[in-house]
């Protein structure tokens, strides 16, 4: 039998840019919570833990972007909505979170989140039942997600619906997601959505340690999100999803039923997505509608683009490097971020077609040559 | 839908040896034990009052090469797509073997019965290698789980490598289709063909737009063929019908004009007076 490490070899095998990234997250795994809470305040090589947690909050980006990478950058399916996914793994997971805090809210009701009590209701609504649970809202993480992507991707793949008509479904169904999360009779908190979180698990949320702990977790969340998503695209399943994109009535005459391919490529996706949300959600102490907002899941396909698509650790490079530029933009001349951005998108359709691994790569082949 | 598990493909013939001693035809088994694989009888297509196919009879031998000649509109194509299930005619009767009616078979069932059809304009999937095109196209199950876990197995690998060797592929099994020349796609659409263990290959216009080379090349593999498949091939380059074909059949406003040799065909002075004329 196989060992998990000589899967992992396979895997990453030929993959010079899966294996840096992977080195990379076991060493920051390690590195960030020592620098964090190893090393005193004192010191230059303290990380504070707002570094900290924002480079968790860019790792969960990473996984979302890895996400539409599979489905955009392999299948071709350009996903405008993608963001909806994420912000359902996060209200699943802030749903947990709205739990644990229990009698602790503002109106001390032990059942019932502040909003509600606001809002005058006298019990908890059915769909929030289950959601005191971890294992349960975990599961809800991926399934919500998964759940909808089934039923949005059935109909749309059947129906055959694809290229600008299913990027516009996809940026509508977010929209109308937005839309109703923005209702206070939805029973998630309306405008404002989840927030005053106190802990996880029984760690306060405030802790350096379990900042630390939750960061940990993204990087491992996304390495595996990463080995799955090789495995997927490495296997004849990835290869046939390629086949479709270039040539799908040629892949259907072949014998391959193209929209169940489609449509559990976006499950998966949308899974990994839901993920990418429930961990993002503990370290910003936040998640509300904003989340679903179109705009979102734009600049997510400028991440994936700017990173190069089809590559996998491409839109892992490109979330990062546009998250950091955001940081620094929005700081230092907030006025100019969103002009940024959109060059930023204009330079690299035109310029860089493969985005920044394109880029490497080229140079490499001129470097060998 | 896919009755899978009844495709008649692995080593062609095989799969039929049992077949003729059962006396109740089984609709389900192809059936050759007369001689022809392909029956089309009388069948006839019209487009708004246009008879693309008038009456048109022709029978196709298991393991033959059959070269179809015919000026435009002469019903070639739409042939091709009543056999293939495209289009459905008016009148007559397509069998495949004795028993298998194909006019009650949808276009996915009859490709996967065993009746490939490679279209003139070859479309390969560029991103993927020459390797990787067959391994797509084999006869397998292709649904998405057992997809997602496939590993291939010593015999597919033998398989592939055979039919590299078959389309002349094998020094550039690592290309990416896309690079390759036209004349290269081309034999790798037949090589996908092949994986799909078709007993007839219908090809229209293999060497359209081939250099003399690619040519010469394309008429070797059609009749390397032979025998083990049944080949028909539509096809205007007349030099290139003259060098593989025992048999030609000239198709003329829907039905067939003359069939034979290609001596006595170009012979024929009605042949010559409609199509030929050289």
């Amino acid at each position: 039998m196989r060992t998990h490490n000589s899967l992992i070899n396979r895997l990453v095998q030929s993959d010079r840019g899966g294996a840096v990234l992977l080195v990379l997250l076991a060493i920051s795994m390690v590195l960030v919570p020592l620098l964090n809470l190893a090393v005193p305040e004192s010191s230059a090589l303290h990380l504070s833990t707002y570094t900290m947690t924002l480079l968790g909050k860019y790792l969960t980006f990473a996984l979302l972007a890895l996400a539409l990478d599979l489905v955009w950058g392999y299948c071709g399916i350009l996903s405008l909505g993608h963001g909806a996914f994420f912000a359902l793994g996060g209200y699943a997971m802030g749903m947990y979170l709205m739990r644990q805090i229990g009698e602790r809210g503002v109106y001390g009701n032990a059942e019932l989140p502040d909003f509600m009590v606001f809002l005058n209701w006298q019990e908890l609504p059915w769909y929030w039942f289950g959601f005191d649970q971890f294992w349960f809202a975990m599961l809800m993480v991926v399934l919500v997600p998964g759940v909808l992507a089934f039923v949005f991707g059935w109909l749309a793949f059947r129906s055959r619906v694809t290229g600008v008509y299913l990027s516009i479904m996809t940026q509508a169904l977010t929209f109308a997601l937005m839309l109703a999360f923005f209702r206070n009779e939805m029973g998630f908190g309306g405008n404002n959505g989840l927030t005053d979180f106190k802990d996880i698990l029984g760690f306060d949320l405030q802790s350096d340690t379990t900042r630390a702990g939750l960061f940990v977790a993204s990087a491992v969340a996304l390495a595996l999100g990463y080995l799955a998503s090789r495995f997927v695209v490495n296997s004849k399943f990835g290869r046939v999803i390629v086949a479709l994109r270039d040539a799908e009535s040629r892949a259907r005459f072949i014998g391959y039923k193209v929209e169940m391919y489609k449509v559990w490529l976006f499950v998966f996706s949308a899974m990994l997505a839901g993920i990418a949300g429930a961990l993002y959600v503990p370290q910003v102490g936040i998640i509300n509608p904003g989340e679903f907002s179109p705009l979102n899941s734009i600049e997510l396909v400028i991440w994936v683009a700017v990173g190069g698509r089809g590559t996998l650790y491409g839109a892992v490079l490109g979330a990062l490097l546009v998250n950091y530029a955001k940081t620094y933009l929005t700081g230092a001349f907030p006025e100019i971020w969103l002009f940024a951005l959109g060059a930023l998108f204009v330079l690299v359709t035109i310029l860089l077609p493969r985005g920044m691994i394109g880029l490497l790569r080229r140079k490499q082949t001129e470097a060998s040559a | 839908m896919s009755s899978e598990t009844n495709l008649p493909h692995d080593i062609p013939g095989a799969n039929f040896s049992s077949a003729p001693q059962s006396r109740v035809a089984d609709p389900e088994v192809l059936d050759t034990t007369h001689g022809p694989i392909l029956y089309l009888e009388g069948v006839t297509v019209s487009f708004d009052g246009f008879k693309a196919l008038n009456n048109l009879s022709l029978y196709i031998d298991d393991g033959e090469l059959r070269c179809i000649i015919g000026a435009n509109g002469a019903g070639k194509t739409t042939m091709m797509d009543v056999i293939t299930g495209k289009t459905r005619p008016d009148s007559g009767s397509v069998y495949f073997g004795q028993t298998i009616n194909l006019l009650e078979l949808s276009e996915t069932d009859i490709a996967q019965r065993g009746i490939g059809r490679k279209f003139q304009k070859p479309t390969v999937f560029e991103p993927l290698s020459v390797f990787q095109n067959l391994e797509l196209a084999m006869a397998a199950d292709k649904r998405v789980w057992t997809s997602l876990f496939a590993k291939l197995t010593g015999a597919q690998r033998d398989r592939i490598d055979e039919v590299l060797t078959i389309i002349g592929l094998t020094a550039e099994r690592h290309r990416r289709a896309g690079q390759l020349s036209h004349g290269q796609k081309q034999w790798l659409e037949i090589g996908m063909l092949l994986m799909q263990n078709p007993r007839v290959l219908l090809v229209d216009e293999p060497v359209a737009g081939m250099t003399a080379q690619e040519v010469e090349r394309t008429a070797e593999l059609l009749q390397s063929l032979g025998g083990r498949h049944s080949v028909v091939v539509v096809e205007h380059d007349m030099e290139f019908v003259r060098s593989i074909a025992n048999i030609v059949t000239v198709l003329h406003e829907g039905s067939v004009l003359a069939e034979g040799s290609m001596s006595k065909v170009q012979n024929d002075p009605r042949v010559i007076e409609v199509y030929l004329g050289e």
